[in-house]
């Protein structure tokens, strides 16, 4: 990781150097070793707190928004997950590919730092990776995790290490592609009863504290004014009055990001009540491909989603209310 | 319970296309067809009009349970509307099932401005399915429902 | 100085809710937070932070205060406040407990918070020592003590014993009632838990933002800070959400919202977020457009704002719950440092 690391701070610098870009967004170093923060550098001696290491889960794609309607050309660099939230933002033309240079880096998968804490490791002052195991430096000692045990729930089920778009890629140790099944929580789900999956979820939407991460941080989220912003909207609101209010907020923020959700797990990881808001994601993921054919967001630019689709065979909606099991 | 539901009349809203369904539920009148009058038919232009949202908001005010209808596939007078609408409904009400609603509380009927018998008995059901049901409790608002009881 | 054998705890409880209400951080779908205690209830003292702060309890999310009704031209108007019963918050770190009194020079202060008031007179705040300091903590940097925190009773771990010891009136009186399940401390245990607090205290000089300096900020200074360019690059990467100000202990902004019933109107308030681009949202828009004005506002009212108003205190009680949650790494300890308040 340190090498790419290298080479990443080396050809930013270069291209700093030679006018192809005025500026570098990328992360950079925290307090505590794991707390990295997406910045802007616009010069190479800034570019010394460049950091791209095992927690550098923060999706830049987001940024380019704002950062694509000034002046100049901007270096990104992209993990292959991000590359499909860039293009996606790119086909609903919320960025300005001119303005970009995309840097693919390579990832073995971003560790939780949250799954190191519920493992028990408490006053975490440093981390460290070596492929196989992470070992935590704490206040009370150190403590060893197997580095699958403690990725981020978008690393465990990764779609990939290729990169969708890219202009150059560093890529040092190729990452093995591994073999996932990243419907097995909603699968496991769909085959609750209907009881227990009202359960579960008023249990994981009651803890919303409607603090708006999930939405802000998405990478599909990106309106001007987002419906539950708007006074006129009827439906805005900053708070959950009543257990409606999150069915309301989390049932219309996925519905509105359907098609365009390209399962970047970026509302999962920011989430501070740890509700598992991928699995509503997912859950339209898995209806679409089954409905209307496999379909992956941001896999390019131009194709149409299903839910801006249509063909006369479709199945009709009552196949829902009409299928098996009670209620 | 089995009283409490001969009891219950649920609130039905039903979100009828203007071109096709809602001159089906015209038709229905006309003809003296019986529906139950606990059904609130909401016009909108096209069923491709009806937004999710929509669907919540009813459930929020109160509803016990929502059918869309629309013209037939193939028939929509804005030609495609209603094949965009069937897609989002699907995803809607799979969705919602998915959240533990039960599914019976959700509807999509295509009805044309031909079939007023039709769009009685369609309600007809609907509302049977629902009072089997009984009252929405799992997606509505407390601060509605108080209102409702306490009048 | 009473004790109670840890394994009796749940005795302990019992008791305690028996009269009123006790609100106790618990695993709540596999997360801390404050929630009423009831048989079974999975109480979880062990995690040092609930996710929310306990200022909840005293000032929650969301509360009614006024309803309209209509009926035909008419309009009733329904008062929501009502007196708050008794009731006990236990498990308060020593960081909430400090939070509570800058909470009070907000809403005591002219013209006094009638809601906040009433909680704040009938509630019993146990607090709790912190055992294991963790990494994002900087209490001490507020004269913070986490090992001997206030509030009416204060409390700690050590051995096999929580050690019980009344601070106030409303303290001794609880108490009291509890007397038959409270032992009497011995001389052995005194000793054993003041060993027990210079422990703590040494692991929190060890702390990484220990020493953190706020010399810098203050009422002084003002137009220089907030002129300061460093708060463009600072705020680059803000989001704009609100986790940092929902699970902040001090953070007392609030909307105040009608709800339409259909045949009335619920006014209810409820947290608000200076990040939020419709904060102060007036008819002719927001003073605050851009992200880096909202940003600066926040932690200016925390370190600069909020002590000239109020003697030199800051709206800060190093709690470190913004530092774990924001979801890309920016909080008060970055903004802190960046200005010239570097650790050790």
């Amino acid at each position: 990781m340190k090498k790419v690391l290298d080479i990443m701070q080396k050809r930013a610098k270069q291209l700093l150097g030679e006018g192809i870009v005025n500026r570098v967004i990328g992360w950079k170093t925290g307090e505590f070793g794991y707390d990295q923060t997406p910045a802007v550098f616009t010069s190479a001696a800034e570019l010394s707190s460049l950091v791209y290491d095992s927690f550098s889960a923060p999706n830049l794609s987001k940024y380019l928004i704002e950062e694509t309607k000034k002046e100049g050309k901007a270096l990104v660099f992209l993990k292959p997950c991000d590359t499909y939230s860039f293009n996606q933002l790119i086909k609903e033309h919320r960025i300005d590919r001119e303005k970009v240079f995309v840097i693919g880096v390579e990832c073995s998968g971003k560790v939780d730092i949250n799954s190191l804490k519920s493992r028990g490791a408490v006053g975490v002052i440093g981390v460290e990776d070596n492929g196989e195991k992470v070992i935590a430096h704490t206040l009370y000692g150190d403590m060893e995790f197997a580095k699958d045990d403690v990725l981020l729930e978008k690393c465990r089920s990764c779609k990939g290490k290729q990169h969708m778009v890219f202009d150059e890629l560093i890529i040092v140790n190729p990452v093995k592609e591994e073999k996932n099944d990243r419907f097995i929580g909603v699968d496991a789900l769909d085959a609750m009863t209907p009881d227990e999956r009202f359960e579960f979820w008023r249990g994981q939407l009651l803890k919303c504290i409607r603090c708006n991460a999930c939405r802000n941080v998405c990478p599909a989220c990106s309106c001007i004014k987002c419906v539950f912003d708007n006074q006129n909207s009827g439906v805005a609101s900053k708070a959950s009055p009543d257990t409606f209010e999150e069915q309301m907020y989390h049932v219309i923020r996925a519905f509105h990001v359907a098609g365009r959700c390209t399962d970047c797990g970026e509302c999962t990881r920011v989430c501070p009540q740890d509700i598992p808001l991928h699995l509503l994601n997912r859950k339209l993921i898995k209806d679409m491909n089954a409905f209307y054919g496999e379909y992956q967001a941001g896999t390019d630019t131009d194709s149409r989603a299903p839910l801006t689709n249509y063909t006369k065979e479709d199945v009709e909606p009552n196949v829902i209310s009409d299928k098996g099991g009670d209620k | 319970m089995q009283v409490e539901n001969k009891e219950f009349k649920p609130t039905i809203v039903a979100f009828c296309c203007n071109w096709c369904s809602y001159a089906g539920a015209d038709l229905a009148g006309t003809g003296r067809m019986q529906y139950p009058a606990n059904v609130k038919i909401i016009r909108v232009p096209c069923s491709c009009r009806v937004n999710p949202t929509f669907i919540l908001r009813a459930f929020q005010r109160g509803a016990d349970g929502v059918i869309m209808c629309g013209c037939h596939p193939g028939d929509c007078h804005y030609t495609s509307g209603n094949y965009y609408a069937r897609r989002r409904m699907t995803m809607l009400f799979d969705f919602l099932d998915y959240l533990g609603i039960e599914k019976g509380r959700t509807r999509v009927e295509w009805v044309s401005a031909a079939e007023g018998a039709r769009f009685a008995s369609v309600m007809n059901e609907f509302v049977k399915n629902v009072t089997e049901l009984g009252p929405n409790k799992r997606i509505t608002d407390l601060r509605c429902k108080m209102e409702k009881e306490g009048e | 100085m009473f004790k109670i054998k840890k394994n009796s705890l749940n005795k302990l409880y019992a008791a305690i809710a028996e009269a009123q209400t006790l609100y106790i951080p618990c695993n709540v779908n596999g997360k801390p937070n404050f929630a009423v205690w009831g048989e079974g209830a999975d109480v979880d003292l062990a995690s040092l932070k609930t996710v929310k702060s306990a200022k909840e309890v005293f000032f929650p999310q969301c509360e009614d205060i006024v309803s309209f009704k209509t009926k035909g031209k008419e309009i009733t108007v329904i008062d929501c406040r009502k007196e708050s019963e008794d009731f006990v918050v236990f498990g308060v770190r020593a960081c909430d407990a400090k939070s509570f009194e800058i909470l009070d020079k907000v809403f005591l202060s002219d013209p006094v918070d009638t809601f906040y008031k009433t909680k704040r007179e009938h509630g019993t705040v146990i607090t709790l020592a912190c055992s294991r300091p963790e990494e994002s903590c900087f209490c001490s940097a507020f004269g913070i003590d986490c090992a001997e925190p206030s509030g009416d009773v204060a409390t700690y771990f050590s051995g096999e014993y929580l050690y019980w010891s009344p601070k106030t009136e409303k303290g001794l009186n609880l108490t009291n009632s509890l007397k038959n399940l409270l032992e009497i401390a011995n001389d052995k245990d005194n000793l054993a838990l003041e060993n027990e607090q210079k422990n703590i205290r040494e692991i929190t000089k060890k702390l990484p933002l220990y020493g953190l300096d706020l010399s810098k900020w203050g009422a002084d200074d003002l137009l220089e800070k907030f002129n300061s360019e460093k708060w463009q690059e600072l705020s680059s990467a803000c989001l704009g959400c609100g986790a940092c100000t929902f699970v902040c202990p001090t953070c007392q902004c609030y909307d105040v919202r009608d709800f339409d019933k259909g045949n009335g109107v619920q006014r209810y308030r409820c947290w608000d977020s200076c990040m939020y681009n419709d904060f102060t949202m007036m008819a002719h828009g927001t003073p605050r457009p851009t992200q880096m004005q909202r940003f600066r506002q926040r932690f200016m009212h925390k370190l600069v704002y909020f002590p000239s108003n109020n003697g030199g205190e800051f709206s800060c009680v190093g709690c470190g719950r913004c530092v774990e949650k924001c979801p890309i790494n920016m909080n008060i300890v970055k903004v802190i440092k960046a200005f010239g308040g570097e650790g050790k």
